[in-house]
């Protein structure tokens, strides 16, 4: 599925202005440890996490990403808006909280990264 | 640490990194990556090298007064060696071991301080070696086969 069709689906937000929506999302990971992202993280991949600082953009940029879903409608700074803009990595929100998002996307088929 | 020939080297690169920068923190790792993308490096190698040097940069910025990247690149291997100017590692064995962070509750809140990054940086690097003295600093290699 891309990444607009599961944000018409479940009533995501898209945050990011111009990071490309039809790209495709292959997997997803739900984590708040970021070493563990960084070591579980994949291309293509929906990453679930609760933070919404730079540094989850670099991650997701240098793993070649889709796109980070934040739960419980957290606050993002616009600066880190437009860094994920600029390095094309979009992020989503949702009300939900990260256990739903998760559960949701499972339902759609998309399952965790095969290593 | 073992010294370089770095004239066999078709490319040399420095990074300076700064401590407490996170807003800077993983420009190194990605001007890295985006240039080994251009050479050509195969993409499951281009992420243990996104890994691992996003792993030690990080660790520069957290832990260390700040210090440098260097990127080796020949035709057949990536070398990059980290160096900072302190404060050193004084049991490395210990902080090599998975879980174990010194790193203080306001990283924590961040995500960072898992204790993974220099089992990450050992694992992702086809060799991996570390040297610190405490009050001098901090010296990583990392060779990765391409
Ligand atoms: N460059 C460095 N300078 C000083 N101490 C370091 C450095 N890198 C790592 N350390 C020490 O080693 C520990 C483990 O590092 P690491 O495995 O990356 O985990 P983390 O960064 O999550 O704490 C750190 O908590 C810190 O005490
Ligand atoms: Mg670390």
């Amino acid at each position: 599925m891309t990444i607009e069709q599961i944000a018409n689906k479940h009533g995501f937000a898209t945050v990011t202005k111009c990071a490309d929506t039809s790209r495709g999302i292959k997997s997803a990971y739900c984590c708040d440890l970021l070493s563990w992202v960084m070591s579980h993280g994949t291309a293509d991949m929906a990453l679930i996490t609760i933070h919404t600082h730079m540094n989850v953009i670099a991650i997701a940029a240098l793993l070649e990403m889709s796109c980070i879903i934040i739960p419980e409608n957290i606050e993002i700074e616009e600066s880190v808006i437009n860094k994920a803009d600029e390095e094309g990595i979009c992020i989503l929100k949702s009300q939900k909280s990260a256990y739903e998002i998760s559960g949701l996307l499972f339902a759609d088929g998309i399952l965790p990264a095969v290593k | 640490m073992e010294e370089l020939r770095v004239n066999e080297y078709n490319l040399k690169d420095i990074y300076t990194i700064e401590a407490g920068n996170f807003v800077t923190a993983g420009e190194a790792s990605s001007n890295i990556k985006t240039l080994l993308k251009r050479l050509g490096v195969n993409s499951s190698k281009l992420r243990n090298i996104a890994i691992a040097s996003y792993e030690a940069e990080i660790n520069l910025v957290i832990h260390s007064k700040g210090g440098q990247m260097e990127l080796l690149v020949s035709p057949n291997e990536v070398i990059i060696k980290i160096d900072d100017i302190g404060p050193g590692i004084e049991n490395i064995e210990l902080a090599m071991k998975e879980g174990y962070s010194t790193a203080p509750d306001s990283i924590r809140v961040m995500g960072f301080g898992a204790g993974m990054g220099l089992s990450n940086m050992r694992n992702n690097a086809d060799d991996f070696k570390i040297e610190s003295k405490l009050g001098e600093g901090t010296h990583i290699c990392m060779k990765f086969n391409i």
